[in-house]
């Protein structure tokens, strides 16, 4: 009996101990050295692995990092500012920060706004669509409601909305990472500063037909009226092909081109609800100096 | 003006669809199932039943309720599975025992891996193995065919199983075949007069169906001739070397449920090569596997792993036999 | 012999429904809009401005480089000037509007009915009268003819094939110019031929066209080197590369052109287009389109001049009728669906094609069940579901490696799933982002 256990133990340790030789060993040959700072930096990374950064993730972000002397143009999205403030702690670089931005989806031909002229029946996918057709609606230019961009997204931030059949950005979730951006197959989304408070104005369209041809296809299609440029005082609207863009380095939010818009294209977002005139004057003041802040 | 539909091409469709190649499927096993009810009796229909009517609610309740996507009970897999499923079971198995089967069949062989398409290994089989290795005594006591119903039926073992015991007893397969009540000859074999599971007992009635599939297009000659091939040619080299210890390759052919594997179970799409030479490979592999097993294993029978073994092999067979490129310079 | 190429393939319902309908001539009016890029290719520069006078066959624009061809006036009349206008698909391409005033030819035009049986011209005659009349290839992909027709250094043409299989159901204008232009198609072969220095040429025909077949084994009697092949109907027959199998039973290398095996292949219409260029001095300005569909009381055959709107088309033909789905130019298999009715015709428009709705529709997709049938339709050998799956999810390497390149879709794959999976759409999509054919607009 006694022996028996014995034999085991002895049979199992020496079993163990050549084993664990044979890692040790191993492990000691094939040994990949590698800068620990890697490591460091990867796990100061969110991990999302989505690419944004223009790495194939966030492992080899870090490589890039850990490998670059300047890392001032390298950017995380996910992240934002303070990842790459830690990162660049971590590995003694600099950064600069960056605004924070967000997708923002424009085009607004809902289906009532954009009636559809044909049905389509081929693959549920924006970019199958587009390599055939211009789209199933009179405007050649706008949103295909597919859903590429919501296929894409690994962060579950953008949906389409069942009525309207546009997507739609959850601005909690959206870390700009801009897959949605490379998959859309008519560049409607657009990655812009997500400005104070997330307020922002832009313009929802990018039909570059002209006024006529764009509005008979979709009631809030761009039409290249300039009204919006009168309105501004701060030049941020540029208007080419009959399309209106406006800088979001240059606008101050004043809100004023959205109020003269005659297609109602030009969409503010998570702004209060207009009050009388004086009130809204002194509202901009507040909000201008927030943007120049 | 209603709108014009749009769509990249082609613009006109086959006459292909899942529903309509398992409703094929159904339609070529209608002569075996009928076959099976004559021999069988009541007891076959129920097993029949019980099998079809579990599968598809088990399909249905976990596509409901476990994985919540919409049921696609009306594309028929599931009675398919469920049929064939009963093909593979003796007409007295306990109703549980079939309910269990099915479950095993739908849940572990097919929904696990994402419901119909994605099975790495044939449903029905699955449930057969895990039975025959769960309750060997109940799934290899087989009743004989007897002629509509009769209250006792007899059970015994099938043809397969008798040389092999006689072949442990240290008997010749001529001193089996005398001494057995069973008179082993090719006429019953091929119109059903031997023990088995409910659907093998007709050769002829499965062969009625395999033309009608051939002759549908569901399936291609491929895989059921080629097992056929390989198992006349490997059975028949031991034939000829010895006679005394290696029964005829014929035998071999119309019984253990071999007609019934090649042409309905190894041929079934989702766990099959996707091209011609891959089916070969397979359908050669089977018929070596399954002579391998039946002489040398310790199962009489071996249709049913040689085919699950082959599946096994499927994912590989398609990395190396892809179809020939048109123009490829090699 | 009968003759058919071996690997995949599937052969559709024929519908051949609009075979009997002669040809009809559609009188041109109103406003004609003829775009500058009616080829593969880099689109022709216009040469006219707004307010020209301009006659019927009058060169309007002209090729820009090699691969390119020249566009002429499809009508006498004044120039609009150049608008954007949407095509079949609503996609908007430059085009040259002009307002219809009477029809008044170019001079150098023959217009008789004489057949010209003249073929001393010399090759550099043929190919610069060819590359003149901007002729296309008519059987659907709209490459330069000229192009084709140059013989690379170091290459030589030993035959010329002619496309007569029409292996797409519905179609039927070829079939109906080998029955009534027989004689002009054969002296157009012997023009090809004389073109390349080839001195062999097949036709193939499939035989669900036997009198076609027998009325060109019959004329071919009087010119040398021309053998009517008949051919076994199967889809897609009329593929550059299945075509030159069943005749020739020679396989085009992957990755190569078809002169690799010394053959040249041409449509039926292109060389009927390649007799009037070069007998007739006629540029390729007008085109029979066959107006056909289950649902039409009448089945047309039209001749029209391009540029003419489609809607235009169909009332000639006695308007859509109400169960219309669907409208295809070209074939059920290859055709495109159109979207946009007002769309001015190409040179290389040769059909319109009505669906009902019933029949419209693509049935419900559904899971992979693997049965490959699409492999064993595939006439380019390749794996369709395989690819299918690696463009969904944009594995443009592995794609690459899977030889996405061949495919030539045909629309077999498709046509043959039982589950309904767009295979084709995706393997498309996947193809152009392999090969990066795809532009994004910028």
């Amino acid at each position: 009996m006694d022996s028996t256990i014995l034999t085991t133990v002895i049979m199992l340790g020496v079993l163990a101990a050549t084993l664990a030789a044979v890692l040790y060993i191993v492990a000691q040959k094939f040994k990949v050295v590698e800068d620990e700072r890697i490591d460091g930096t990867e796990s100061i990374l969110p991990g999302a692995n989505c690419g944004g950064c223009g790495y194939t993730g966030c492992r080899a972000f870090a490589e890039a990092l850990v490998k670059a002397d300047d890392i001032a143009a390298m950017f995380c999205p996910v992240g934002g500012n303070a990842t790459m403030t830690n990162v660049a702690e971590y590995l003694g670089k600099k950064v600069e920060t960056k605004e924070s931005m967000i997708a923002v989806v424009r085009c607004a031909g809902s289906c009532e706004n954009r009636p559809r002229v044909n049905e389509f029946d081929g693959a549920t996918s924006c970019a199958v669509m587009a390599a055939t057709y211009s789209g199933d609606t009179d405007c050649s230019y706008g949103c295909l409601g597919k859903g590429d961009c919501v296929s894409v997204c690994n962060f579950d931030a953008i949906y389409i909305n069942s009525e309207t059949m546009l997507p739609e950005v959850d601005e909690d979730k959206c870390t700009s990472c801009g897959a949605c951006v490379k998959a859309c197959p008519k560049l409607i989304i657009e990655l812009r500063k997500k400005g104070p408070k997330s307020r922002r104005i832009y313009v929802s369209c990018v039909n570059k037909d002209k006024g006529a041809v764009a509005r008979k296809a979709c009631k809030t299609a761009c039409i290249g009226c300039a009204a919006c440029r009168k309105a501004c005082a701060f030049e941020s609207i540029l208007i080419e092909n009959f399309l209106a863009y406006i800088d979001p380095d240059k606008c101050r939010l004043c809100r004023k081109c959205v109020e003269v818009c005659p297609t109602e294209s030009i969409i503010e977002l998570n702004f209060p609800p207009r009050k009388p005139k004086v009130e809204v004057q002194e509202k901009q003041t507040v909000n201008s100096e927030n943007a120049t802040n | 003006m209603s709108k014009l539909i749009i769509s990249p091409s082609p613009h006109v469709h086959g006459e292909f669809s899942t529903r309509r190649l398992m409703r094929d499927v159904i339609i070529a096993l209608f002569p075996a199932l009928l076959a099976a009810f004559y021999f069988f009796g009541l007891d076959a229909v129920k097993v029949v039943c019980i099998s079809i009517i579990s599968c598809v609610v088990f399909e249905y309740l976990i596509q409901r309720f476990l994985l919540e996507t919409a049921p696609s009970v009306n594309d028929l897999s599931a009675v398919v599975t469920g049929l064939i499923l009963s093909f593979n079971l003796p007409s007295n198995l306990p109703w549980w025992l079939v309910v269990i089967g099915s479950l095993i069949a739908i849940g572990v062989g097919k929904m696990v891996f994402g419901g119909l398409g994605s099975n790495p290994f044939n449903p029905a089989l699955v449930g057969r193995v895990f039975l025959l290795i769960a309750r060997p005594v109940e799934m290899t006591t087989w009743p004989l065919p007897s002629m509509l119903v009769t209250p006792d039926a007899v059970t015994g073992a099938t043809p397969l199983a008798i040389i092999k015991e006689g072949l442990k007893n240290g008997l010749t397969i001529d001193e089996i075949k005398a001494t057995s009540d069973y008179t082993f000859g090719y006429l019953d074999t091929l119109f059903g007069q031997i023990g088995g599971s409910l659907g093998e007992v007709s050769a002829i009635a499965l062969l009625l169906g395999f033309a009608y599939l051939l002759v549908r297009k569901v399936i291609t000659w491929h895989i059921p001739i080629t097992i056929f091939l390989s198992v006349v040619l490997f059975s028949g080299t031991l034939h000829l070397i010895n006679p005394d210890k290696f029964i005829d390759p014929v035998f071999h052919l119309l019984t253990g449920g071999m007609i019934l594997g090649a042409v309905y179970m190894a041929t079934d799409y989702v766990t099959s090569p996707m091209t011609h030479k891959g089916m070969i490979v397979y359908g050669a592999g089977i018929g070596l596997l399954t002579i391998l097993i039946r002489i040398f294993g310790s199962y009489p029978e071996g249709m049913s792993f040689a085919i699950l073994f082959m599946n096994a092999i499927v994912p590989l067979i398609n990395k190396y036999m892809k179809p020939k490129l048109f123009g490829e310079i090699k | 012999m009968i003759k058919t190429f071996k690997r995949g393939g599937v052969h559709p319902p024929e519908n051949k429904i609009s075979r009997n309908a002669a040809l009809e001539q559609l009188v041109p009016e109103g406003v004609v809009k003829i775009f500058t890029s009616q080829h593969i290719g880099a689109p022709a520069e216009c040469i006219v401005a707004k307010g020209d006078k301009v006659k019927t066959g009058q060169l309007i624009a002209k090729a820009n480089g090699f691969v390119s061809a020249n566009v002429h006036s499809s009508v006498s009349g004044t120039v609009l000037g150049i608008e954007n206008v949407a095509d079949y698909q609503g996609i908007k391409k430059p085009a040259i509007c002009i307002q219809v005033e009477g029809d008044e030819w170019e001079g150098s035009i023959d217009r008789s009915a004489e057949i010209n049986r003249d073929l001393s011209k010399t090759s550099e005659d043929i190919l610069a009268k060819i590359t003149e009349a901007g002729l296309v290839g008519l059987g659907g992909a709209t490459f330069p003819t000229h192009v084709k027709l140059a013989v690379p250094k170091g290459k030589t043409a030993k035959a010329i094939i002619i496309n007569g299989a029409e292996c797409e159901p519905y179609l039927t204008s070829d079939h109906r110019v080998m029955l009534e232009k027989g004689e002009e198609l054969l002296i157009g072969v012997q023009l090809l031929k004389k073109a390349v220095n080839a001195d062999k040429a097949y036709i193939g025909i499939e035989t669900n066209k036997q009198d076609a077949i027998d009325n060109l084994t019959r004329l071919a009697v009087n010119y040398g080197g021309i053998e009517i092949v008949s051919l076994k109907p199967k889809y897609p027959q009329g593929g550059e590369k299945q075509l030159i199998k069943s005749i020739t039973g020679l396989e085009v290398p992957d990755r190569a052109l078809p002169i690799e095996t010394g053959c040249i292949v041409s449509n039926i219409c292109t060389t009927f287009a390649v007799y009037e260029a070069v007998q007739k001095n006629k540029p390729l300005f007008e085109n029979s389109i066959t107006i056909t569909g289950k649902n039409l009381k009448v089945q047309k055959n039209f001749i029209v001049r391009v540029g003419t709107p489609l809607s235009k088309l169909i009332d000639a033909a006695g308007g859509m009728p109400e169960n219309t789905g669907k409208i295809i130019s070209g074939g059920p298999m290859m055709g495109r669906a159109i979207s946009n009715l007002d769309a001015p015709t190409l040179k290389g428009s040769g059909s319109v094609l009505f669906i009902t709705e019933e029949e419209a529709k693509r049935g419900t997709k559904s899971n992979c069940i693997r049965c490959s049938k699409c492999v064993a339709a595939c006439p380019m050998g390749l794996q369709p579901f395989l690819l299918y799956r690696l463009a969904e999810l944009n594995m443009l390497e592995e794609l690459k490696e899977k030889a996405v390149h061949a495919c030539i879709e045909c629309g077999c794959c498709l046509y043959t799933c039982p589950a309904n999976l767009p295979l084709v759409d995706y393997i498309r999509l996947g193809k152009t982002r392999a090969m990066k054919l795809i532009v994004k607009p910028k």
